[in-house]
């Protein structure tokens, strides 16, 4: 077994979150300050970890590594199979950097049963870790599906006044997308009789089937991504959900849908994905387009940021899609990789500014209890510091080169434009309409005269909300800077799916 | 047919052995009535672990043994059926007691009743004749009707006892006339020389006979169209007698469409599970759209119910033995569930008061924590979202359907159950969502609390670690 650790870290950072988050909720609201303590230390742990399993990995090849496997449920075939490639540490990385905001934030903004608030972030902490790291596609559903049900209290137990709607609707759409990837999962496992992932890609299958189970996976990753047209729970459940439940949904679970779609649809129905790869990019352009002007009028700024996230993963599913219309077009392989790594880099960077932009609001929420533009105006003369952040996250969010926001979707655009110059054309809209919504918002928000009393009485951050935003501030800049690290760490696998996307399955004619 | 003899009585030791401890139980309520029933109550549960253990060390595990001239059968499904049955029933009577003291109905011949149902199930759990699965059928619904007509005051639940006598009544004679048609076109009762012997395409006389069998199989298992019942007994009845009512003759239905239809008709599997994909399909498309509808957790429960008695209708649809373990461990998962979920309405209810609405659930997650915990993990599991057992169970039916090539049974079963997920999770959301206002507090009987937490508990490590109860399964049935 491939372990060059010695001793399961993946398996670790899975069940560390939630053993810990069982501790915490053990502790009880009398304890609010002590829980809040433990979770800080279980997420801190949870990131050195996951720094120790991105020392340990090796991006140059595409091998899976740090491999764990024990037999788990001996009449299904399926194994308890964890294991790392360059496609899933970032996201792991990702995840466990994320938390800890979350849990620091939570200082500020939760009084109401903090143990559970902070031990429902744990598990799901853990959880998302074991959607990245599952290698057996029965435990990768067992962690997708099971990830529902702490979001699912998340947001109808902390979130705003239409809380409950909007969590039913979050939990139905992802539920209904979600069953009919494990009819597939299932479909497949009775003809290799082996739940590994592994397995799945290699398994050869005919256009027909792949088809189905194309459209089986693009239903439950479209809905998670998600795509239009099935993104109207995501703007619901951002505007309801607590601070906490904003930046975790948007800086994590929308990047399952991306995962998904590289780990499962394109290498295993690579035929069908190449067949109905137009459907995608349309979907894709329509979300960057369309979703653009959606949100530029847009008088809420938690629901203006979920419609920028709608129009941001655009370019993950537009990235991942355009290997064969490159070919195509161009006759070689050699933009494949870079759409790819395109789609990855841009999951990260959103992942990091959505996130940072969630809490900004999650800052002015705490003090005013308003997330309507209308309601603020000339923040920056009573916050100056909180607005040097708002705008920096703000400009990374439409693209500016040297922010994290730039590299993605330069990498996609230009990947696009060796597809098909439309293509190119319209997603390069975004830097127009990316930057017209976001930089409105701000000018509405953060600029101007002090619009009313409330926005007068504000107090600047304080040490901890500065911590968080500092840290963020800086992760934007060294990845929009130097993304060598991450692109080093991904390159063995993006080559190797690049070779997964471009064979094909079907008998030679 | 040889006369009764020793060794028959040795082979069909849990029958024999539950028999005697009826008698005993009734007898021994003669000398405890009064303030002292509890006693009768706790010699029940005594007799019910010890008849659990006597049938898992008793009875030989891997050996198929006959008894009675061939209308007995020893085998590895009625062993497991059995001892679950055995458990689930203490389970059930642990859980109503207290209900039953406060309603003042804690008397003898509740646990008497209990106990001559059971013996029915383990009876038709090891039917191998027509006859034995009539006895058995009897044995257990006359035992039913009683139970659920035991608050015999009580005008609603007199209705109910009433419209289960007389719906269970006419399923028993389609029943008994299903049986003769099959008996009219072989000339045996014997459901292996049935299945034997029935090999020449079907005529108009064995259509009818399988008609008439799968209809009282369905109206056993409350079924859609034949579910018209279920809703009223589970509401009517006292919430102890329901719970009697939704778990343990589960098993029963299982055994009774797996003794007559897998073993007795495997030739005509074809006609059955046709007529079966009907009721199952329309089962769950019914019983999970009408449960959004309900204002009452009891009606609630009674229409998934019947959307998961259509889950378990999928399995016998493929008609291939993993069909049959798919049904098999679905039975055994929903049960576990189903008592728990009663356990908590029972834990939810004091004196002159009854939980059966929603609303009296709201806010429960702060009066009370563990219990708002403990249905919320039932009802996540019945959902069948994972980390619980109830997502193995729907996943083992899907298994089996796409094995048996039923991908659009499949595709309605996962859309059927995503419409499920609604009415489970609005309970999820009275509890933690919803503020508690004025209600009063749920019981603190502290056994009852932390069994039903050792309950919730089991759901989820059945969910984590579901190997050992699949593995069971799978060698429970024959060709599996």
């Amino acid at each position: 077994m491939n372990n060059t650790l010695g001793w399961p870290i993946l398996s670790v950072l899975v069940w560390l979150p939630i053993a810990g988050g069982v501790l915490v909720m053990a502790l009880g609201q009398s304890r609010a300050n002590l829980a809040r303590w433990l979770a800080l230390l279980i997420s801190v742990a949870a990131l050195v970890l996951s720094l120790v399993m991105y020392q340990h990995f090796d991006g140059a090849t595409a091998d899976f590594q740090l491999l764990e496997r024990l037999p788990w449920i001996a009449p299904f075939h399926a194994d308890y199979y964890l294991g790392v490639d360059g496609i899933a540490v970032p996201l792991i990385l990702l995840t466990t950097f994320m938390t800890i905001p979350v849990v620091i934030m939570s200082w500020n903004s939760v009084s109401d049963r903090v143990p559970q608030y902070l031990a429902a972030f744990l598990v799901m902490e853990g959880l998302m870790i074991g959607v990245f790291a599952a290698m057996d596609a029965l435990l990768f559903y067992f962690f997708w599906e099971a990830m529902l049900i702490p979001m699912f209290l998340i947001i109808g137990i902390w979130g705003g006044p239409r809380r409950i709607y909007a969590t039913i609707k979050f939990f139905l759409y992802t539920f209904l997308g979600s069953v009919f990837m494990l009819v597939a999962l299932v479909y497949m496992v009775l003809k290799t009789q082996d739940y590994s992932i592994g397995a799945f890609q290699n398994l050869p299958l005919t256009l027909l089937e792949q088809r189905w189970i194309f459209l089986a996976f693009l239903a439950a990753f479209a809905v998670k991504v998600p795509m239009w047209p099935v993104h109207t729970w995501l703007p619901d459940a951002h505007v309801e959900a607590p601070t906490g439940g904003s930046v975790i949904l948007a800086a994590i679970m929308l990047k399952m849908g991306g995962y998904g779609l590289l780990r499962f649809s394109l290498p295993i129905a690579p035929d069908a994905a190449q067949e109905l790869s137009g459907l995608v990019i349309l979907l894709s352009l329509i979300a960057v387009v369309y979703i653009g002007f959606v949100a530029l009028v847009q008088q809420d700024m938690k629901k203006l940021i979920a419609y920028s996230s709608i129009a941001h993963m655009g370019f993950v599913t537009l990235g991942a899609v355009l290997a064969w219309r490159i070919v195509a077009s161009t006759g070689s392989t050699a933009g494949v990789a870079m759409g790819l790594d395109g789609a990855m880099v841009q999951m990260i960077s959103h992942g990091l500014i959505s996130g940072a932009m969630f809490l900004c609001v999650g800052v002015l929420y705490d003090r005013v209890h308003s997330r309507q533009i209308a309601d603020y105006g000339g923040v920056v003369n009573t916050m100056p510091i909180f607005a040097a952040f708002a705008v920096l996250f703000a400009m990374a969010n439409s693209g500016l080169p040297g922010t994290s926001g730039f590299v993605g979707e330069f990498l996609v655009i230009l990947a696009a434009f060796k597809a098909n110059f439309w293509y190119a054309a319209l997603a390069g809209l975004t830097l127009i309409l990316g930057a017209a919504y976001t930089l409105w918002m701000v000018k509405r928000v953060i600029f101007g005269a002090v619009a009313n009393d409330k926005v007068a009485e504000l107090k600047d951050v304080d040490a901890r909300e500065l911590l968080v935003l500092a840290v963020l501030a800086l992760s934007v800049l060294a990845l929009g800077l130097y993304p060598a690290p991450l692109l080093d760490t991904m390159r063995g696998s993006i080559e190797h799916l690049t070779q997964q996307i471009l064979a094909t399955k079907l008998p030679l004619p | 047919m040889s006369s009764l003899s020793t060794i028959d009585l040795v082979r069909s030791l849990p029958e024999v052995y539950l028999a005697a401890a009826i008698c005993l139980v009734l007898l021994f309520d003669l000398f405890v009535a009064g303030e002292r029933v509890a006693r009768t109550a706790t010699l029940t549960l005594l007799v019910l672990v010890a008849g659990a253990a006597l049938t898992l060390y008793g009875t030989t595990p891997g050996t198929r043994i006959l008894a009675y001239g061939g209308l007995y059968v020893a085998d590895d499904v009625s062993r497991l059926l059995k001892v679950a049955a055995f458990l689930f029933t203490a389970l059930t009577l642990f859980y109503g007691n207290g209900y039953l003291k406060r309603r003042g109905l804690m008397r003898g011949e509740f646990y008497v009743l209990t106990l001559s149902a059971l013996l029915g199930v383990l009876v038709l759990a090891s039917a191998t004749n027509l006859l034995t699965v009539y006895v058995g059928i009897e044995l257990l619904s006359l035992s039913l009707y009683g139970i659920v007509a035991f608050d015999r005051d009580n005008g609603i639940a007199a209705e109910a006892g009433m419209k289960y006598f007389v719906l269970g009544a006419i399923a028993s004679g389609m029943l008994l006339y299903g049986m003769s048609l099959l008996y009219g076109v072989t000339g045996t009762l014997d459901l292996a020389q049935l299945s034997t012997q029935l090999t020449q395409s079907p005529g108009v006389g064995l259509i009818m006979g399988i008609t008439f069998v799968v209809a009282a199989v369905a109206f056993k298992f409350g079924a859609t169209p034949f579910h018209m019942w279920v809703p009223d007994v589970y509401q009517g009845a006292p919430v102890a007698s329901s719970m009697l009512v939704a778990t343990v003759p589960k098993l029963a239905s299982f055994a009774l469409a797996f003794r007559l239809l897998a073993e007795g008709l495997t030739q005509q599997s074809a006609e059955w599970s046709a007529m079966l994909a009907i009721l199952a399909v329309l089962s769950v498309i019914a019983g999970n759209i009408i449960a959004i509808a309900q204002a009452n957790i009891l009606r609630m429960l009674a229409y998934s119910a019947i959307a998961n008695v259509g889950f378990v209708l999928f399995g016998f649809v493929v008609a291939s033995a993993t069909g049959y373990e798919a049904a098999l461990y679905y039975t055994l998962a929903y049960v576990l569930m189903t008592v728990a979920a009663f356990g908590a309405v029972l834990a939810m209810s004091r004196d002159g008061f009854e939980a059966t609405r929603l609303d009296d659930y709201k806010g429960l997650s702060r009066r009370d924590p563990l219990l708002a915990g403990i249905i919320a993990v039932v009802m996540f599991s019945t959902a069948g979202i994972p980390p619980f057992v109830g997502f193995w169970a729907k996943l083992r039916v899907i298994l089996a359907l796409l094995d048996g090539d039923q991908l659009w049974i499949a595709i309605v079963a996962v859309l059927a159950s995503v419409i499920g997920a609604y009415y489970y999770l609005r309970v999820v959301w009275l509890m933690y969502f919803d503020p508690p206002g004025e209600r009063p507090g749920p019981s603190q009987a502290l056994a009852l609390r932390v069994v039903l937490a050792l309950n919730a508990l089991a759901i989820l490590l059945l969910g984590i670690a579901p190997g050992g109860l699949l593995d069971m399964v799978q060698r429970a049935i024959p060709g599996g």
